[in-house]
């Protein structure tokens, strides 16, 4: 037995109108951050210091820059799904809320955005 | 609004505070500390795509006792959010539910983060001394 309606079944979104959609995408990039962020702390350790000329030889090496490109994607998707949990439960106000949501996501785009024109900017520069 | 109270169902405050949803609340609020080890992720490589004198600056800001303080606890912040998402994504695949395996593992996240921030500040700190 079931007490969904009929028309719940067929959309199959429930409450939040997304379905599982949210959930999903959350587990996801978390399992794609896992070789990522394993990567990027391994390769910092790994390079002999972090001064000017060793950081921006190492971002200019095309595999560098490519999955620097990737982290910063994927970090930005991941970010914007949790903070959004976060503004969901804890901002109460339908306003404040929404005007949250729309910041967030202005933010993240904007964020991501600066760092990966930054890594193409080292990765095609001399 | 309704007229007369109704009868809530039992709130957070009302449970005993334990390891389970102190890691829990420990894992949101490293989540959000990670936000901003984010932007200054990005600062980090916008410095570094700018130019040296604005790449020095941001090397002597994160230098700086404030910007090591951040730095550290993003380090233990990541480890952390790290091994405790592991540890949620093993209950996705519908392993670990049991209570002796949820306390082993909210303790092994807990002290892998520990040792792996130590063992990373020891590695930098032991070769900046070199």
């Amino acid at each position: 037995m079931t007490l969904r309606s009929p028309l719940g079944k067929v959309l199959g979104l429930g409450s939040a109108k997304s379905g599982t959609a949210h959930w999903w995408g959350q587990r996801v990039s978390a399992i794609a951050l896992i070789p990522l962020v394993l990567w990027f702390i391994f390769s910092l350790l790994l390079l002999p210091n972090l001064d000017y000329a060793t950081a921006h030889a190492w971002l200019h090496w095309p595999v560098s820059g490519f999955l620097a490109i990737l982290l910063v994607g994927v970090v930005a998707y991941h970010s914007y799904l949790g903070t959004t949990v976060v503004v969901e439960d804890y901002v109460h106000g339908e306003g404040y809320k929404l005007l949250g949501l729309l910041l967030l996501r202005f933010l993240h785009v904007l964020v991501a955005g600066a760092a990966i024109f930054a890594i193409l900017c080292i990765a095609f520069g001399t | 609004m309704p007229a007369r109270a109704r009868p809530l169902s039992p709130h957070l405050f009302i449970y005993r505070w334990q390891i389970g949803n102190s890691l829990s609340i420990l894992h949101r609020l490293t989540g959000l500390f990670l936000g901003l080890g984010f932007v200054a992720l990005a600062y980090w490589f916008v410095a570094l795509a700018t130019g040296y004198p604005s790449y020095r600056f941001a090397a002597r800001l994160f230098a700086s006792p404030l910007g090591g303080l951040a730095l550290f606890g993003w380090t233990f912040a990541f480890f952390y959010h790290f091994l405790n998402g592991v540890r949620h994504l093993l209950w996705d695949a519908g392993r670990g539910f049991e209570r002796a395996e949820r306390r082993a593992s909210g303790w092994l996240a807990v002290a892998g983060a520990i040792s792996l921030t130590l063992a990373v500040w020891l590695l930098l700190w032991h070769f900046e001394r070199l």
